[in-house]
């Protein structure tokens, strides 16, 4: 433990020695924890000592006060060598900034985002419920008030379909309806340490890919103090911090992804063109193709990073426009991943085909394959549909 | 002479007349009779689903077309905020 979070300039922090041992630590095992469908755990040590979980966290708590901006670099350059490990470094900032930016006037969450950073903690979340058909925006758990316990205690049961890495975080962050008789969408978070929470595993997380973040369903119960349920309703949190920062963040994951196909891709042709000096091998015409796929989704990517930036806690976060717009970034990400992998194959052909080699692009493939299913386009594309009866499109 | 309802007491876009397309459009489940003109509709159940048939059902009883700035949350989550936003809308020629 050296210099504190609080003394690192912002640009030094992806920049810094420790975060480049980290990308090091998450290439050197991707492979195996890929093959094994193991959770990443040397690569998130890593990132545990270089203080990474604690970047998005303010500079009054003790964090790096870092902004959507340079977690989405750390996110993208991660992602490139382990897009398990990219994910779970997203995942957490996602909860971090849920947090940050909805506090509202509570001290337990001030002084819990100390304790993120002091005790190097990783949250996890679940949102996720068996029986509301992947709606985000409901819920059938509900928080009780616990009558006869001593203090202002609550407890909750959720059936979770999915926790990312559920039995690797140190605490959760669940969306529940506020009480019993609430209506299923009007939802709060709440915040608890798994050892307030019982969780059992309700299956196996053996996937196409994807296979480190380890996400298989639980059943989670849990009673609190009622501190640890988040002031401000989710419906709010949702539209102006939980999805835009998730589908910002989830696209520099599969940016990552198809950046390193790319690159892999283009070793293969430079390969190919030094053993035929003076003829440019035909895949390189795929390369260039492949390079405008590439052009177009960075400029998708960025594009939607910096008109959410720009936009910090205005009121347009909460519009209908706004609304399919951050939802036209994640169907259209989702699917330049698939896209750019496939061509990356194409070019490298069987070396990419293969499971091992400097060639091999079928990892990435696999990974990128995950990007259209968490919260399905489909879903996506019915929001929009029917939010475009309203909404007319400007320039 | 008149009753005196909070209606009449407002100026603006009648209330009852939204209150009307509300009961129509938003999809809510609970007792109407307990939906007064502050009440927050999103918290009484209304769905993103059923906020966008209430808009359109807004747009074609009033005549007029919600700029996208005022589709949002805040705009309508309640029978006030609906008026005031249908008010400002009226005021500008369109």
């Amino acid at each position: 433990m050296s210099t504190p979070l609080s003394a690192i300039e912002v640009a030094e922090l992806t920049a810094s020695g420790a975060f480049q041992q980290a990308l090091g630590v998450a290439a050197e095992h991707a492979d195996d924890v890929d093959r094994r469908g193991r959770f990443p755990s040397e690569a998130i040590d890593a990132l545990r000592s270089a203080g990474a979980l604690g970047w998005g966290v303010p500079r009054e708590y003790g964090g790096a006060d870092a902004q959507l901006d340079d977690l989405a670099d750390a996110t993208f350059e991660l992602s490139r060598k382990c897009a398990a490990t990219g994910m779970v470094f997203a995942m957490h900032q996602i909860q971090i900034a849920s947090i940050v930016r909805h506090l509202a006037d509570s001290t337990w969450f001030r002084n819990y985002l100390r304790r993120v950073v002091r005790e190097r903690r990783l949250i996890a979340s679940a949102t996720s419920e068996v029986g509301v058909g992947g709606d985000l925006r409901r819920s059938i758990a509900a928080i009780e008030r616990t009558p006869d316990s001593p203090g202002d205690l609550v407890r909750f049961e959720k059936k979770a379909s999915t926790i990312s890495y559920g039995a690797h975080a140190d605490d959760l962050l669940t969306t529940v309806r506020c009480s019993p008789t609430a209506d299923p969408s009007d939802q709060v978070l709440i915040l608890t340490d798994f050892a307030q929470m019982e969780a059992e595993p309700t299956g196996e997380w053996d996937t196409l890919g994807m296979r480190g973040t380890c996400s298989p369903g639980f059943v989670v119960r849990a009673t609190c103090p009622a501190d640890q349920v988040l002031p401000v309703p989710f419906a709010v949190i949702a539209a102006e911090t939980m999805v835009p920062f998730s589908h910002i963040l989830w696209a520099h994951v599969w940016l990552g992804i198809s950046t390193e196909a790319f690159g892999r891709a283009q070793n293969f042709v430079r390969v190919q063109a030094r053993q035929n000096p003076g003829i440019t091998p035909p895949s390189a015409l795929r390369l260039s193709e492949l390079s405008v796929r590439m052009a177009e989704f960075r400029a998708l990517v960025q594009g939607s990073m910096q008109e959410y930036m720009s936009l910090a806690q205005s009121p347009t976060l909460s519009t209908v426009g706004y609304a399919v717009r951050i939802n036209n970034l994640k169907i259209a990400a989702s699917e330049a991943t698939v896209e750019t992998c496939q061509s990356a194959l194409r070019i490298c052909g069987f070396a990419g085909y293969g499971n091992a080699g400097p060639y091999s692009v079928g990892r990435h493939l696999r990974d990128a394959y995950s990007a259209t299913l968490m919260i399905a386009n489909d879903r996506l594309h019915a929001t929009n549909a029917a939010l475009l009866l309203v909404y007319r499109e400007g320039k | 002479m008149l009753p005196s309802t909070e209606s009449q007491a407002t100026e603006g876009p009648n209330r009852d007349r939204i209150r009307q397309i509300i009961r129509e459009n938003a999809g809510l489940r609970l007792d109407f009779d307990k939906v007064v003109y502050s009440t927050d509709l999103y918290r009484a159940g209304m769905t993103s689903y059923a906020s966008v048939a209430l808009m359109i059902a807004l747009e074609n009883e009033f005549e007029l077309e919600f700029p996208d700035a005022m589709l949002s949350r805040s705009v309508f989550e309640s029978i006030d905020s609906i008026a005031s936003a249908i008010e400002s809308l009226q005021r500008v020629p369109q």
